[in-house]
């Protein structure tokens, strides 16, 4: 009996793979299996008979130096850059800024105005930009009135080249402004309130204790915030599209990486599809996903976790 | 066990009744289409008739949206779910299809000696051996205009360009939008502008041909007038252009607030129901010296069968009757706009459809510069014509450099135009 019990090992723990086995096999089959078997088709070329032939990073070198290529990749980075500055210089802001004024005591209504600007966010893309389009036709849009009243003369703004693509920003901001602030509501909210008590009693003024007690303790939720915003903004592809078409005109102004894939993937009028090359900026998209990601994984939260030993 | 045994028996029983009953029954077909606007003329006119003739086939038309349709369709041939009957773009997409062995040789098909080698020529291979697409019709280019706006302001329809563009003068100074025309979904600006008056500036067919073999540029000559042309139209468009779409010009001009429509013919169908006022039409204006005028009748749709049919018997039945005079004319009166490409003579009862036919004989026809041969290489001839033309009309470029962008893309890859530069 003794000896038995020595060699006797632990049961294996199979409620664990019971519990983790539809997560595993849903997420492996829906997620992990596509995004690899894509990475391999970017590695493909149609051959001289349309088969698939391995090329290896030819398809990744073209991409990146071929002037057919290169101009329409580079320039759809470039936009995306901006589209990301505008969310985060304009809608991350303004979602702090209405986060703490609703999280304040002395405000009536709060509930409502929360849920006005959180209903944007779960609208369908298609009716905003189906109705920012309305909005800003320059034959039957309001936008005209408006801007009239404020002296400023109406522009045709998703037509031309210098505004089209801010203006799309915007009406994006204007969306999804509820996020960030719904995530700063929640961690002021979770603050303490000795914390800030204990503040007051100090003496400090209301912008002493945001910049300097509130705002470090959420900290956390901005690097979060940063980054959901950054996923969101390079994987961006339907507002563009709903506004602009896979076109994303005027002469490729409004083009992101999104728009740009979809163009060589799925082809435009009678330019066929190039799966392959779809692949490779699907493929150039993940790689710049993944290095935002993991910039922040090791410099932003790294830091946090060393100010948490500290503390 | 014998629960199971019982189970097997009730289903083959079951699947066996399914297969006789389906044998007795009429065999159904299936159009796959692009055109889900036509979806009542199809139920109510073409497919009826059709099914008078034939009682042990039924037909249904299935379509998509035009904008998902390529994609839609290649996705339903490789996957086998396809229907038996596919609406053919013109051109290098049916190509592609037949040669990766989708579509179905037609060249035998009984009745396909009443469409001429122009009808055919979008839907048959480089070397011509193989049509593989019953050819159904064709659309022109021209003007509409608000014949309201013309009687009030006293305006008779333009024979010369110079005709055409006082005419433009006299009706915004009247206070009315001249162009009923928007850049911002760009197809507009190349296929209702560029191509709509190019072939009077490129001589149509010679021009067009010319191009293919290597001895024409896009960057001078006809090419280059008809990209200067269409950069006169500028001070005419609506206010807002560069933001106005294709839907929001057709709503100009519908609601008379635009009195002219660079059109294509499939727009009477779409204007017919919704204007109350008379519509004229005008062929596009000749250039300066110009005596011949050239238009754009362009193969557009055309019908073939997928090879993996269960039903080869009766889809090339459908085929057979649709290269009929009796099709022709029930298609060509159903869609006022799109004109039959067989031979037959026909007599189509919609004034404004018969004034767009009536330029096939009194001018020479061609079809747009890009859609044979020049738009199978990267970048896309066509997709550049869109982007220059409507760069053109937004002022970011000149004629010049619009044309020099255009021929640059030839260049590039399609190899009778890089031996002469």
């Amino acid at each position: 009996m003794q000896r038995s019990g020595t060699t006797r090992r632990k049961p294996f723990p199979i409620h664990i793979i019971v519990f983790l086995a539809p997560a595993v096999i849903i997420y492996t089959a829906f997620m992990i299996f596509p995004l690899l078997d894509s990475l391999r088709l970017s590695l493909y070329a149609p051959g001289e008979s349309g088969e698939y032939v391995f090329v290896g990073l030819n398809n990744y070198q073209r991409l990146l130096t071929e002037p057919l290529w290169a101009p329409r990749f580079f320039g759809a980075l470039k936009n995306n850059l901006v589209f990301f500055a505008i969310h985060m210089l304009v809608q991350n802001p303004i979602g702090l800024f209405l986060a703490s004024l609703l999280s304040s005591q002395f405000i009536k209504g709060r509930a409502i105005y929360r849920t006005l600007i959180f209903t944007p966010t779960v609208l369908s893309v298609v009716l905003v930009g189906f109705i920012w389009r309305l909005i800003l036709n320059p034959l039957w849009g309001i936008s005209g009135d408006i801007l009239g009243l404020f002296g400023i003369e109406n522009q045709p703004w998703l037509g031309l080249e210098t505004t089209a693509l801010p203006v799309l920003s915007l009406v994006s901001v204007w969306q999804y402004v509820g996020i960030p602030m719904m995530l700063f509501l929640a961690a002021l909210i979770s603050i303490p309130d000795e914390l800030i008590e204990a503040a007051r009693v100090d003496g400090a003024t209301a912008w002493h204790v945001f910049w300097k007690i509130k705002f470090p303790l959420i900290l956390p939720t901005v690097g979060i915030v940063a980054v959901l915003t950054f996923v969101g903004n390079f994987n961006a592809f339907d507002l563009i599209y709903t506004t602009q078409r896979a076109t994303a005109g005027p002469n490729f102004a409004t083009d992101i990486l999104g728009t740009f894939f979809y163009r060589t993937f799925f082809g435009i009028q009678l330019q066929p599809g190039n799966p392959t090359m779809g692949a490779t900026i699907a493929g150039m998209m993940l790689l710049i996903i993944l290095a935002g990601v993991l910039l922040y994984l090791f410099t932003f939260q790294r830091r946090l976790l060393k100010m948490d030993i500290q503390l | 066990m014998k629960k199971f045994f019982s189970l097997v028996f009730i289903l083959t029983v079951a699947l066996s009744a399914g297969l006789v009953a389906a044998q007795d029954e009429t065999v159904t077909l299936t159009i796959e289409s692009w055109r889900n606007d036509d979806l009542a003329i199809w139920n109510e006119v073409i497919i009826p008739a059709f099914e008078a003739q034939h009682p042990n086939i039924n037909v249904e038309f299935q379509p998509a949206a035009p904008t998902e349709y390529n994609a839609a369709l290649n996705a339903k041939l490789e996957g086998g779910t396809a229907g038996d009957l596919i609406t053919c773009r013109p051109f290098d997409l049916s190509l592609q299809l037949f040669q990766q062995g989708y579509l179905a040789d037609l060249t035998d098909l009984p009745g396909m000696e009443n469409f001429s080698d122009v009808a055919k020529s979008a839907w048959i291979t480089d070397d011509g051996s193989s049509v593989f697409c019953v050819p159904m019709a064709s659309v022109i280019h021209g003007f509409i205009y608000n014949q309201d706006i013309f009687n009030e302001l006293g305006l008779e329809e333009p024979e010369t360009e110079a005709e055409f563009l006082s005419i433009l003068q006299t009706i915004q100074d009247a206070g009315y939008v001249p162009l009923a025309m928007g850049t911002v979904d760009q197809w507009e600006a190349a296929t209702m502008g560029y191509q709509n008056i190019g072939p009077n500036y490129w001589k149509g067919e010679e021009g067009r041909l010319g191009l293919i073999e290597g001895t024409a540029k896009y960057n001078e000559g006809g090419f280059l007038e008809a990209f200067e042309a269409l950069a006169r139209w500028r001070p005419y468009l609506p206010p807002g252009y560069q933001a106005i779409s294709y839907p929001d010009s057709q709503n100009m001009f519908t609601l008379g607030q635009a009195a002219i429509f660079p059109a294509g013919s499939w727009e009477i169908s779409v204007f017919r129901p919704l204007v109350d006022f008379e519509m004229g039409a005008f062929k596009p204006p000749l250039p300066e010296g110009a005596d011949t005028c050239y238009i754009s009748d362009h193969t557009d749709i055309a019908m073939g069968m997928n090879a993996a049919t269960e039903h080869p018997e009766e889809a090339r039945a459908f085929l057979e009757w649709m290269t009929t005079a009796e099709f022709a004319q029930l298609y060509s009166n159903a869609l006022p706009g799109f004109f039959s490409l067989s031979n037959h003579e026909i007599t189509v009862d919609d004034p404004l459809a018969q004034e767009f036919l009536s330029w096939r004989s009194e001018c020479e026809s061609t079809i747009r510069s890009s859609y044979q041969i020049l738009s199978r290489g990267e970048p896309n001839n066509e997709n550049d014509l869109w982007a220059m033309s409507a760069q053109l009309l937004n002022g970011e470029v000149t004629p010049q450099e619009a044309a020099d962008t255009v021929q640059a893309g030839l260049e590039a890859w399609y190899e009778p135009q890089q031996r002469n530069s």
